[in-house]
């Protein structure tokens, strides 16, 4: 299997349909086949192991994306946004790779690579010149489609594996064929080394709905491209959501007519910008979205209807769902395990693990799949009786108290919904009586009166159980998130070392 | 047949992907498919005519087999002799 398949079977049936749209230049699938198999000459001759994509989000991801694919190398696209010493470390572990995009930083950074290096111009250019007289020909290497480095929000970043056989899984499985009509238009703004960046080009030349691709995200620049381009399906990360919903309380000129639906994902929604958002977007189909980089994205999803069932209920538990990830998808297996792996009852929070085709669990070094094929994600929930998943923080961030454990979110809600509290993380820290105790960071809402200690203990004590009652509390002018909303939990811990 | 494997039809223009194999003989336009057309030609059967469409899913009905039509055309798919049916699948919004 190949997903260079996804890409021949759009330009087989539309060539001159318009697939991207990227810095003022549309691409026809047929132009895009061209060159992504041009590209598969460039990097079969420059005898590289694999295709890393150094660059904010163009022509030359997807390019580079079916090029390695059918050249049977791993494309790599590396977070342009890393300190120049972790981005080193990078380089070193895929060299020698055909580096594309930044070229001067990756000579600088990894002199010894043996990197062979375009600008995002020459890559392109070179692909589609080449594409005129290239073979086509598929190549099976290793079977890697994709290598991507995890963020690394706990530890070093892994390099995730994923197999040309879960994302085409992934994508045959939740994706009809050239269902787009011509005029639909999907609006990219996740950055390329995103696991969402690659599988949105997947779903979306999959499904022949035009790309529009934005290279950066800024809520301006994605409302103008929305507007000009009668963009009609979107994906966002709550805190892009909550920039541009921002912006346009604050009066930016839009014309969003055409926008029929925007999936979001990545990161926790706040339940107060979900509901304001959809009363901003009456007529527009929301869709929450959970999935890993392990998974090659989606595993679980809350659709449309569920939205608005949730919204008009009077029953708690239909209108908590709201707070919820939705159900798995039909083609995966799910199931909240305790932590000696048993499977737990709906209502009991535990760690989720995952089994299907798409799901990869491999890492460059082990793979993370059990005897079972079962990849325990790491992240923590609970099911509804219905089957809704509801995400409850990372499993390692559970806090032990004296044995007790303690779920970060259910300290982090009661002080969210306080209405002078902007902002408010709780971790586990050091202590000499209960091993772990809980430590919180709050953050204030501008010109609103900070509590003091005793009545942020207090606002705990009723809501909860004594023992989550904060041992230790500090106040900040903000949390440390990654650029894609993660909280940075080991940054947080950091503020209670001292 | 190991998924991934790419077969032709040897009577008209279908070309398939396998999802799923089986030992069985996939056939198309009531002929055995091939990986490599030896251009003898041929027409489809009549009783095996209704025509392939390109990105459908093909499947018997224990699901033992599991076909990606990747080019389309007029003979229809089977697996010894048994018509294979579309697979239909729950509809999902696009969540990426």
């Amino acid at each position: 299997m190949n997903i260079s398949l996804i890409l021949q079977m759009a330009a087989d049936a539309g060539p001159d349909r318009v697939g991207l749209v990227c810095d003022g230049r549309s691409w026809t699938y047929g132009e895009l086949q061209n060159a992504a198999r041009g590209a598969a000459e460039l990097l079969l001759a420059s005898g590289c192991a694999h295709a890393a994509l150094l660059d904010e989000s163009s022509a030359a991801a997807p390019i580079a994306l079916f090029g390695a694919a059918l050249a049977g190398i791993p494309y790599v696209p590396l977070n342009y946004r890393l300190a120049n010493e972790d981005l080193a470390a990078l380089l070193g572990r895929v060299a020698p790779a055909c580096v594309i995009g930044d070229l001067d930083r990756a000579m600088e950074l990894d002199p010894e690579g043996g990197h062979r290096c375009f600008t995002r111009e020459d890559f392109i250019a070179a692909a589609e010149s080449a594409g005129a007289d290239a073979s086509g020909e598929e190549r099976e290497g290793e079977g890697i489609a994709a290598q991507i480095f995890t963020s690394g929000t706990t530890a070093a970043p892994k390099a995730a594996l994923l197999r040309h056989e879960n994302l085409l899984g992934y994508i045959l499985g939740t994706v009809e064929f050239c269902s787009a009509g011509e005029e639909e238009a999907q609006l990219v703004c996740v950055p390329p080394y995103h696991i969402a960046g690659i599988s949105t080009l997947l779903s979306s030349f999959y499904s022949m709905r035009r790309i529009v691709l934005l290279p950066a995200f800024d809520p301006d620049d994605w409302l103008q491209l929305a507007s000009s381009q009668q963009v009609t399906n979107a994906f966002l990360v709550p805190t892009m959501l909550a920039r541009i919903v921002e912006r346009l309380e604050e009066g930016a000129e839009a014309d969003l007519s055409a926008l029929r639906a925007i999936a979001y994902g990545g990161g926790r929604m706040p339940q107060e910008l979900i509901e304001k958002t959809l009363a901003l977007f009456p007529e527009t189909d929301f869709t929450n979205a959970y999935g890993l980089t392990e998974t090659s994205s989606t595993i679980a999803l809350l659709d449309p209807e569920d939205h608005r069932l949730a919204l008009q209920s009077d029953d708690p538990a239909v209108r908590a769902r709201l707070g919820s990830v939705g159900q798995p998808l039909p083609t995966v297996e799910l199931e909240i395990r305790d932590e000696e792996g048993r499977p737990l009852p709906a209502g009991q929070r535990g760690e989720i693990y995952v089994r299907g085709e798409q799901v990869s669990g491999e890492y460059r070094e082990r793979s993370a799949l059990d005897a079972d094929g079962w990849f325990p994600t790491r992240d923590a929930g609970w099911l509804d009786e219905e089957g809704y998943l509801f995400l409850d923080g990372r499993a390692d961030d559970v806090i032990v108290r004296g044995g007790e454990n303690i779920s970060p979110g259910e300290i982090e809600d009661v002080l969210l919904a306080h209405p002078a509290i902007a902002d408010a993380a709780a971790v586990g820290v050091p202590s000499t009586e209960w091993g772990e105790a809980v430590g919180v960071v709050v953050v204030y809402k501008p010109g609103q009166q900070a509590l003091d200690d005793d009545a942020l203990r207090q606002l705990v004590k009723d809501r909860l159980r004594s023992s989550r009652v904060p041992e230790q509390i500090r106040v900040r002018d903000s949390l440390p998130y990654n650029e894609m909303g993660k909280l940075l939990r080991r940054e947080i811990r950091k503020l209670f070392q001292d | 047949m190991k998924p991934g494997t790419k077969l032709k039809s040897a009577v008209c223009d279908t070309e398939v992907m396998v999802i799923r194999g089986s030992e069985g003989s996939v056939e198309c336009g009531g002929a055995p498919m091939v990986e490599e057309r030896d251009g003898s030609g041929g027409e489809p059967d009549a009783a095996f005519a209704e025509g392939t469409q390109m990105g459908k899913r093909y499947v018997d009905s224990d699901g033992t087999v599991e076909l990606l039509c990747i080019k389309p055309g007029k003979g229809s798919l089977a697996l010894n002799g048994v018509a294979l049916g579309i697979k239909e699948a729950k509809s999902l919004p696009s969540s990426d």
